[in-house]
């Protein structure tokens, strides 16, 4: 009999170590993936933090650019510099021909006569001087430099030519080839170059959305919660509304991008592609979650609170607006703030709702077309260029870095505010 | 009080029914209450004392399933009746809960939340009046009169309470209801709060909730005893406790049962 005892003992000792075991294992599963997707995000994105720059003698010959003695500000602005930003190019070397004079061109961003052209309307005074002047490497030589590129490929088969290596590789020799932290990448919209292609619209494009959502979903979540919870007789009908604010928020979020595109777009003729069409979209799907959350709050409220406040002769309002929407705040207010940040990582309502667009312009206001951060990463994911490939993992970092901000933001929202009951 | 010799009636309930959806948990209560004295209800667990308390200012209403049938006259109005407001007839009758529940405000707010909302002062200076008095009243001030702004969930168990208490009689009711007000207490606050109702009996007419029979022999005037939802018998506490009428009631403070 004793030793039966020992051994159940035994037993359930080595149950309760094994488990133990099973969910340390499990803990070490979620975090190994957790840091793999990480590690390939940063190990593939930091890289897009850093700009290439080729630094190239420009003469700025005052013939070529078809200038007068003694240009006025407006005659710098239309000068012509097409000409000296080929021959800067092309003096890279002497004794280049006709293709080769094309491949040096094709080394440089498309829009190196604009850089050019933007270092003498910053000195006027260098017309007739020669100056280096810091140009944006082409994308591939971006990615060459930063050690992203096979050079072993056959020719044929690369975008980068042997020449533009060769000279690429005499120009690093001589220390031309610098790399520097890529603001434009924060500061310019997209672009079909990979080299010059920023998120400043599509951040600008999420940020208006997040607050078109907000302002819509917010208010409206909340009265609705603060009625279903404080007001609203406990009957059939306001069981059916529970139910199917549930159901709503289990709708796949492709379904209120369609209900965007046929009533929003279709039937109220709002502008296509812009932050208020995606906002309003997006806060449709926040409203559930906003609605749940802030009824949990207020339920937590407890009844001696409103009790001890209706039996001082508080009216249901005053009792509801002095004592349990105040204490419920803190955990509506989180709530809110993660329903965001879901609204701010949906991708397919507003691929719905034309949200897709290739814009090169940052919007000022929600009435203009925009991207946002998560359709950037999918436009950008879908294009061919190598040089796209670590701005697709920069910009899931910065995406990231947003949501991360957001729920710290709500977790100490909920720590500091929140009340603790005695 | 006596005026002459005659009973001032407060409160006066007349059959008064209620009825959890179809459980009836109050069978024809007919009971008087009577002016500046305090009534004990006693009574074993779920006897209704406290449904027969929630009724007399109306909390009841809170509860969407609870229905109240019969009269309660109140200064000869009977609170019952549609014209009736609620938030009119809670600030004459003040509420004190059997767990302390401050609001998680400063003590100040706490005590002067009733005032506010019935527009009882019309200045800073006639607001620190009436919470001083309340606190002094409720035997609280010397403890908090240096921390008013500290937030009243701060306090002990048993000051807890007073704050309630104080909130309570801020808006001046003429009758005070209090739930088992001691039962989260120790010996020592609970002394310190009977020793309140004592006092707060001369301006305000006290309805107490009680476990404990020592507690209703102590602090009341008059007693009902309530068991299975029916009072069982009521009169002053002298003759409840020495020389009851009804064997129940015998049997129960006797401690045979309950």
């Amino acid at each position: 009999m004793n030793k039966n005892k020992e051994q159940l003992l035994n037993k359930r000792y080595k149950a309760e170590q094994r488990f133990r075991l099973y969910g340390q294992s499990a803990i070490f599963m979620a975090l190994l993936f957790l840091t793999i997707f990480i590690f390939k995000i940063f190990s593939t994105g930091y890289s897009a933090f850093q700009k290439t720059w080729l630094i190239v003698p420009v003469t700025f010959d005052a013939e070529l650019m078809m200038l007068e003695q003694n240009p006025s500000k407006e005659d710098i602005q239309d000068a012509d510099y097409y000409d000296i930003a080929l021959k800067s190019m092309a003096d890279l070397d002497l004794n280049a021909n006709e293709d080769q004079e094309n491949e040096l061109k094709r080394m440089v961003s498309y829009f190196f006569e604009k850089e050019i052209k933007n270092e003498l309307l910053n000195d006027p005074s260098l017309i007739g001087k020669t100056k280096e002047v810091y140009l944006t490497a082409s994308d591939d030589l971006d990615q060459v430099f930063k050690g992203n590129y096979p050079r072993d490929l056959p020719e044929d088969q690369r975008r980068v030519s042997d020449y533009q290596l060769k000279i690429f590789d005499q120009l690093v020799a001589n220390g031309k080839v610098e790399s520097k932290f890529n603001i434009s990448f924060f500061t310019n919209a997209d672009s079909r170059e990979a080299e010059l292609a920023g998120i400043a619209s599509s951040f600008m494009g999420s940020i208006f959305s997040i607050l078109v959502c907000l302002m819509i979903a917010f208010p409206v979540a909340v009265l609705a919660a603060i009625y279903l919870e404080e007001f609203a007789p406990k009957n059939r009908f306001t069981d059916f509304i529970e139910v199917n604010i549930n159901n709503l928020a289990a709708v796949p979020s492709i379904v209120f991008g369609l209900l965007g595109l046929g009533v929003l777009l279709a039937i109220f003729q709002l502008p296509r592609s812009t932050p208020l069409v995606g906002g309003i979209t997006l806060s449709l799907m926040t409203l559930p979650t906003i609605i749940i959350a802030a009824r949990a709050s207020l339920k937590a409220v407890p009844p001696s609170i409103r009790e001890a406040a209706l039996a001082m002769g508080a009216s249901r309002m005053q009792t509801t607006m002095h004592h349990t929407v105040p204490l419920s705040m803190p955990g509506t207010l989180s709530g809110t703030i993660i329903g965001l940040a879901q609204a701010l990582g949906e991708t397919a309502p507003l691929i719905l709702i034309g949200m897709v667009a290739f814009v090169n312009t940052i919007p000022g206001s929600p009435m203009d077309p925009a991207a946002s951060l998560p359709v950037q990463i999918y436009i950008w994911a879908e294009s061919a260029e190598r040089g796209f490939v670590e701005k697709v993992s920069a910009c899931i970092m910065v995406l990231l870095g947003f949501l991360i901000t957001m729920n710290l933001f709500a977790q100490i929202i909920r720590h500091k505010f929140e009340k603790k009951w005695s | 009080m006596r005026k002459n010799g005659v009973k001032m009636i407060k409160i006066k309930a007349k059959d008064v029914d209620v009825f959890y959806g179809k459980k009836q948990a109050l069978f024809n209560i007919s009971l008087d209450i009577e002016e500046n004295q305090v009534t004990a209800l006693i009574g074993p667990s779920g006897c209704g004392k406290s449904t027969f308390l929630r009724c007399l200012n109306r909390m009841n209403d809170v509860i969407d399933i609870c229905s109240v049938k019969g009269e309660i006259l109140i200064n000869d109005f009977n609170i019952n009746d549609k014209s009736c407001d609620v938030v009119r007839l809670r600030e004459k009758i003040g509420m004190v809960f059997q767990k302390p529940n401050p609001f998680p405000k400063t003590l100040y707010e706490n005590v002067s939340y009733g005032p506010t909302i019935h527009g009882m002062a019309q200045s800073k200076q006639e607001m620190d009046e009436i919470v001083e008095t309340s606190l002094k009243k409720a035997a609280l001030w010397e403890e908090v009169k240096d921390r008013l702004h500290e937030p009243g969930t701060g306090l002990s168990g048993g000051q807890q309470q007073r704050l309630c208490i104080a909130r309570a009689i801020s808006v001046r009711p003429e009758v005070i209801l209090m739930d088992e007000p001691c039962s989260a207490l120790d010996p020592i606050a609970t002394a310190q709060i009977e020793e309140l109702i004592d006092e707060l009996k001369k301006e305000h007419t006290i309805i107490i909730v009680t476990h404990s029979m020592a507690q209703a022999a102590r602090v009341s005037q008059n007693t009902g005893f309530f068991h299975l939802g029916q009072l069982i018998e009521h009169g002053s506490t002298d003759k409840i406790f020495k020389n009851p009428d009804n064997t129940k009631t015998q049997d129960y403070i006797t401690g045979r049962f309950g």
